[in-house]
This record gives C-alpha cells, structure tokens and sequence, in this order.
C-alpha cells in the first residue's frame, strides 16, 4: 500500500517548517501534522475528518488558522491604494466592515484571494493566504513604490488567528465576550475581548457555517484556544477545513485560483468593481470578459468514483480532455462524491453530462449547481 | 496501540494476509490513511502475482494503490467495503477484510514481530 496525494498537504522533507503558536499543543494532542503553506499544520485529531466535519456541521468546531498572514496597510492614501490592488473596493467598507477580494497581476492571473478589514478610516488589514505572504508582502511592495501616502506592515508574526464555526458559534462564544454578537452582521468586525483576551472578533469563515474569525496577539492564542474547547468546540484540522469549503464551493488558492486562473474563470465576478476607477488587470479582465471566457469553474457530481486534483475531464468517454479537477473529495455532508473543475465553457450548462478520468476509466461526472451545500436548506432538511 | 496478530504475515508495504489467503491493510496503514471514503476491490476470478497493484483504498486526503502480499486466484471479495469502507478503519483483521485468494503463495512476507519493528523504526 503506498499513498498518493493529490492535495497541497504534502509533507515536503527537509523544508524549514514554520510553527503556529499552537503547534506545540496539536502535537501534545496526537495531530495528525504536515506541511501546508511552508508550516507544519494539523491535518486532523484523534476523531478524524469525517467526525471534525460533521462537528462543524452540526454543533461547533475550532481551527487553528495562525499561519494566515496578515498585513496592515495605512495612511492618507490606503483606500485609494488598495482600490488599485485588489479588483474588489476596499474603500467603499465602512470601519469595522470586511470584504473578500482577488488580487490580479497585470494579465488578470490571480496572486492571492484575501480578506481586507477597514480597522479606521485609514488602516486597513489584509489577511493573505500562508503559502503566499511571501509573494503578496514582495508584490503589495512593488505596487506601493511612489504611494508616500502608504505604509505597508507585516503582522504576521505579531497575530494568532482561531476559527470558530458552525451553528453553536454564536451561543458558545456569547459567554466570552463582551462584544454584542446578536448586533455584528456577517463580514464585520469589532475589536474587543475574547476570555479577557484582546483582539478583533469577526463575523467570517470558510467552511460554510455562521462562525468567527477570532484575530488574537500570538502569545495569547494557546488561552483563546482553550477557552473555546473549554465552551465544547472540536479541534478540527486542515483536512476537515478544505471538505468543508469544498461543499461550501469556497475558492482555494493553487487549486481553483492561480496565476494562470483569472477571477472570472473561477466565477468571482462579483468581487470585481469595474466602475471604481484603474486597478490592476483591470484591462486584461475586461478583455476576458468582452471576448468570452474560454474556460470556467463548474462544481461535478460522480457516482463511481472520486475524482482528485489533476484528473482530466473528458466529455465523451475516450475523448481528449476538454478540462480538468481543481479540488475534489467524497462528500462528508452529502455522502457522494463532489469536485471543483475548470472547462471549456462548451461543456459548462448546469446538468451537462461529463467523465472524469480516474485511473484510466472514465467516470460519469454531472455538471451541478453550487454550493454543493448550504446552511439554510440543510437546517430545513434536519429539524 | 497499534495491534498486529501474530498469527498472520506482513509486507512492507503494510498489508497482511492469512493463512488461509485472506488480505487486508494492517491497524498502522489504516490509522495513516484516517477515514476510508472509498475501496476499489479485485476482480473474482483474477489471477495475481504477489506484489501486483490489485485494489485502491481512498481515505478523505489521499489515493493508495494496495498491492497483494501472495499470489493466486481471487476467490472472493469483501463486497461490504463498497458500502461501507469504513469498515477498514473499525476493524482492520476483521470485517475490513478486502479479498481471500485461492492456493495462496506468499510474496516477501514477515512475521507480526518484524513487522512491529519495522513500524516502530518509521
């Protein structure tokens, strides 16, 4: 039995692994750890993906997320900059209001999905994905060369980020906070304290469940952590992270973004602001846009197999590849088989029928709408 | 603790087979998977060669090619693992059997006490 693994969680030997200010504690508790994003990271507990995703799903999970990078952007200038940087309008947030943009090179490629927080009128909080704060911190640089009226700073190491998702998020977290949750709306934030623990609460996630984003000082992470399991959250790992935004059709970045797969083609049109003045790929976009997209982003479901990371998607059995899998994963919630593919738009109406090659058979894959899951409609199903 | 019954022998890639030709993955190779989402079985009637990719075994994050420790003629399979492939995990030596081979031959094979040993030194 020798495994392959067709996802970013390859443990990479001999690399230089960051460490959260968790990682001791995952270790102490028998995680499962390997590589993502250049830190050594929980793939899973003692219960396993399917018990951490199903936690989340139903009561109340807990992710350590302390290897996200964030950057503070602030000055005179810093809305009007970031309006240039990323295709969605940081300056039209209110203070304490957060949004989730692409970031595009010139040719409209994506260098990083990210959430921007408006912390005052004039500084602002972008949080960029682990394995590319490197990257983002070189090009955010770049662009700011001539911007007197900006400063850029790296907190990446200064900040601690815990996740607390699912339907018990509200009621388990209330006791620990002085901040009125009741009154916070998604996509917003306040800063406050958690267990007597100074930092931002914020109304956002990733696995498709209402839950917080909770942003912390590093050396205060541990305590927030086991605060919350104290308040009965699962630790849930990366793996359970990535199934559950997978149904939740949430972007991951080097699967359904890179700098070859614009916005467009991965269907976040509505994170681009056309109207708000230059930004950059602005032009490339809107050339995409006026000619036609030649590929896109379409969820599958399979019956007889599950298709992976790098399958070819063909439309007739035998046939050349018209596409291939971004992400893809049994289905924890729904119980078959769902994946993520970029295609030929040819091929991309809703309930066209498709193959996946998997290991050189093909397998009938439906183009489906997405999400895959949603909150509303599975409570309705439940109770 | 991981459990590997001393009445039956294991490979180095991680499964076991008994005396009587029935095969499966060892308590270390389903605990490195985690959950097992998905099993592809054997052909009934297949003739195999130990050593030979014969199955898949897919856990929520990976692909794993499962080799036959013996060679012979595929008896029959565990046809329950199409349903329920969890039964790999819940009871590896047990339920979570994966096929039975006729006039078995065993391959390179080792005893549960090398086998340990080889685990404890990964």
């Amino acid at each position: 039995m020798e495994a392959r693994r067709y996802d970013e969680l390859v443990v990479q030997k001999g690399c230089d692994m960051r460490e959260t200010p968790l990682t001791s504690w995952h270790r102490q508790h028998q995680a499962k750890m390997m590589e993502f994003g250049g830190f050594l990271m929980p793939v899973e507990y003692d219960r396993g993906i399917l018990a951490e995703h199903m936690s989340v799903r139903e009561h109340l999970g807990a992710f350590d997320v302390s290897h996200m990078g964030e950057f503070e952007v602030s000055g005179a200038d810093a809305a009007r900059f970031l309006d240039y940087v990323v295709t969605n309008q940081p300056s039209a947030l209110s203070v304490g209001q957060a949004l989730y943009t692409p970031m595009c090179y010139e040719n409209g490629g994506t260098v990083d999905d990210l959430l921007v927080y408006r912390l005052k009128s004039d500084r602002f909080m972008l949080v960029v994905n682990a394995g590319n704060i490197e990257k983002d911190w070189v090009w955010i640089n770049r662009l700011a060369d001539g911007w007197s009226a900006v400063t850029l700073k790296d907190r990446s190491e200064e900040i601690g980020l815990i996740a607390l998702q699912g339907p018990d998020a509200e009621s388990k977290l209330r006791p620990l906070t002085k901040a009125d949750l009741a009154s916070l709306p998604s996509y917003h934030a306040v800063p406050t304290t958690v267990a007597g623990l100074e930092g931002l609460v914020s109304r956002t996630g990733y696995t498709g469940e209402p839950g917080f984003e909770l942003y912390v000082s590093q050396r205060d992470t541990v305590a927030l952590w086991e605060h919350l399991l104290d308040q009965g959250a699962l630790p849930v790992g990366l793996g359970a992270r990535d199934t559950l935004r997978l149904e939740a059709r949430l972007p991951l970045y080097e699967h359904e973004l890179t700098a070859e797969i614009t916005p467009l083609e991965a269907g976040l049109s509505p994170f681009i602001k056309w109207d708000k003045g230059d930004f950059v790929g602005k032009a490339a976009l809107a050339r995409q846009k006026a000619n036609g997209l030649k590929r896109r982003s379409v969820g599958l479901r399979l019956e007889g197999g599950i298709a992976r990371a790098g399958y070819d998607v063909v439309a007739e059995r035998g046939a050349k590849p018209i596409g291939r899998v971004t992400s893809g994963t049994k289905s924890p919630t729904l119980g078959y088989p769902i994946a993520l593919a970029l295609i030929d738009t040819a091929f991309a109406s809703v309930g066209t029928s498709l193959y996946v090659r998997i290991r050189g058979r093909d397998i009938l894959a439906t183009v489906v709408k997405t999400p895959f899951y949603r909150r509303s409609r599975a409570a309705a199903e439940t109770s | 603790m991981a459990q590997y019954p001393d009445h039956l022998h294991y490979t180095a890639d991680h499964e076991w087979v008994s005396a009587d030709g029935r095969v499966g993955i060892t308590d270390y190779a389903q605990d490195s998977l985690g959950d097992v989402v998905f099993v592809e079985l054997p052909e009934v009637g297949s003739i195999i060669r130990a050593g030979d990719t014969v199955g898949v075994i897919e856990s929520v994050k990976s692909v794993s090619d499962l080799y036959s420790p013996a060679s012979g003629r595929v008896l029959q399979v565990n046809s329950a693992l199409i349903e329920k492939p969890e039964l790999i995990n819940q009871d590896p030596y047990g339920e979570g059997w994966i096929f039975e081979l006729e006039d078995a031959e065993l391959g390179d094979v080792m005893s549960a006490q090398e086998y340990r040993q080889k685990i404890e030194g990964e």
